[in-house]
């Protein structure tokens, strides 16, 4: 009776997109060029430069890991997201809810939350480190897993605190405020790594990749962490958003795209946030002699201006996440009005936030979000491709008006349960993973459908 | 209006990125180029702030 009290609430949530996105209403490419470098270029591009620098990884295969894994990224969201969305117009929320029937679709919106809200986190830690730089603090180390100063604390909940106050307030006019600071964003990024170079020796451009080798990317991890190959970085460029794209949530935004190829925008997030950013944040660390905090390395490079972007990317970032969590959150808390839902979601993302871990710990918790929500997209991909070419019944939920789709929730936990016992690193694990979610769902949705079907015409015999 | 606030956006983008060129080619001390970048970050939030209002209302 619960979970379908819940459905109906998420429903009455989501009313407002539940038919496809009209005609007149879809845009051109110049929007999702916009939108997509806007949301790439976020707090956390400050700390995942660094973490590679820390983990040893050479330069040649930092760039040519983000290079490939970008490249993949994009060819992702334009081979893979955008051509369901546009056929369908619809959000991940709706489709979903016809193949994986509307209990299911429930947990599965309060699984990504729950994510929302420690991706919210990281970004308020990011926040936090610039903040407190005109107080002298502690700043988290690499290894530091629990809060290392009462200071540290007490900036995290003030950040905390006022994201959480900004989000119930004006949501929109965040979301507006993060448009503009976009482009001055990332020259923050590149100017702050110019201005250090000559400090890494680099007096004119042929210096460049001399320093890269010996003083940025010197394929040497700090002590206590693991090797980082060309594989990790490609399969983390990959698949960082890898729930956005294979796992199908930008169908939500793609559906308003006027063709398929306008998925192909999603390079300009690719190539500016995660290579740009990624490389300038990576040489202020070189020059901070291994530093990962980001206000301290942004303001190095860039001064004031360093750390009021640290502040800007990780606050316009964390209040839309934060947004999400609450309104997903909201099915579970169905009397609740909104503000009092962001609220709690937002005492969840700075209880969290108050542990550097969250922060130091960004590649593996990314690549296990991604990971987390993947097999729901391999599902959709199947169930639009491939089951009618198997002559099975797509959006089967639906259809027989079913609750719980057992082969989605089969295929869902059974692509985990394989994933984690793989004897990969977790960022290899999603692949195969995905091959795994199709593979399970086509078998069990036969079985599911070839048994009602025999049931159906043993009673008409 | 639009046009000079669009001048005055540039402006402020080029403050914050011209000023390390010429840190990295030697031509200017760290710290002027810090306080150019402050300065082009206030010119381009109160031009770009501006700008976007006075699209939302044209």
């Amino acid at each position: 009776m619960e979970s379908t009290s819940i459905s109906q609430k998420l429903d009455a949530l989501y009313e407002f997109d539940r038919e496809p996105v009209h005609q007149q209403h879809l845009h051109g490419v110049g929007n999702f060029l916009g939108v997509y470098a806007g949301e790439h270029i976020a707090g956390t591009e400050y700390v995942i430069g660094p973490l590679f620098v820390a983990h040893g990884v050479t330069a040649s295969d930092f760039f040519l890991g983000l290079l490939i894994g970008n490249t993949l990224a994009v060819l992702s969201w334009a081979f893979v997201t955008a051509p369901i969305a546009v056929r369908t117009r619809l959000t991940l929320y709706w489709h979903l809810r016809k193949i994986a029937g509307p209990k299911l679709t429930a947990l599965y919106s309060i699984v990504n939350a729950v994510m929302f809200c420690f991706l919210a986190g990281s970004m308020i830690s990011v926040s936090a480190t610039a903040i407190g730089l005109p107080l002298n603090m502690t700043m988290p180390t690499l290894t530091d897993m629990f809060p290392n100063s009462i200071e540290w604390v007490v900036v995290v909940l003030l950040v905390g605190a006022a994201v959480t106050a900004l989000a119930i307030l004006g949501f929109e006019k965040i979301a507006k405020f993060s448009s503009i600071a976009s482009p001055w964003m990332i020259l923050v990024f590149i100017a702050g790594a110019i201005a250090v170079l000559p400090s890494l020796g680099v007096q004119s451009l042929g210096d460049f990749w001399k320093a890269a080798n010996e003083k940025i990317w010197t394929g040497v991890p700090f002590e206590g962490q693991t090797k980082f190959s060309f594989w990790h970085v490609m399969f983390f460029a990959w698949f960082c958003n890898l729930a956005m794209h294979i796992g199908m949530a930008d169908m939500s935004l793609l559906r308003y795209a006027r063709k398929w190829q306008h998925g192909f925008a999603s390079a300009t997030g690719m190539f500016l946030g995660h290579f740009v950013a990624w490389i300038s944040s990576s040489i202020l660390c070189a020059a901070a002699a291994g530093n990962v905090a980001p206000g301290p390395i942004a303001y190095m490079g860039a001064g004031i201006a360093g750390a009021v972007s640290v502040v800007i990317a990780g606050w316009t970032t964390a209040n839309p996440t934060l947004y999400r969590a609450g309104l997903a959150f909201q099915v579970a808390t169905p009397d609740w009005k909104r503000w009092k839902v962001t609220l709690v979601a937002g005492a969840v993302t700075t209880i969290a936030a108050v542990f550097p871990a969250l922060m130091m710990k960004l590649l593996d918790f990314v690549a296990f979000y991604g990971l987390l929500l993947m097999p729901m997209g391999a599902v959709i991909v199947a169930d639009y491709w491939l089951l009618p070419k198997l002559g099975l019944k797509s959006e089967y939920a639906a259809s027989r008006s079913l609750g719980l789709s057992w082969p989605v929730l089969v295929a869902w936990l059974g692509t985990l349960i394989v994933a984690f016992t793989l004897p990969y690193e977790i960022f290899f694990i999603a692949l195969p993973g995905w091959f795994i979610a199709v593979f399970l769902f086509i078998v069990l949705s036969a079985i599911q459908q070839r048994k009602n079907q025999s049931v159906a015409e043993g009673r008409i015999s | 209006m639009k046009i000079i606030l669009g001048v005055a956006g540039a402006v402020g983008l080029l403050l914050t990125i011209v000023p390390s060129i010429l840190v990295a080619a030697g031509q200017l001390e760290w710290q002027t180029h810090a306080h150019l970048m402050t300065a082009g970050m206030i010119v381009w939030f109160v031009a770009a702030t501006w700008h976007s209002g006075l699209s939302k209302k044209t």
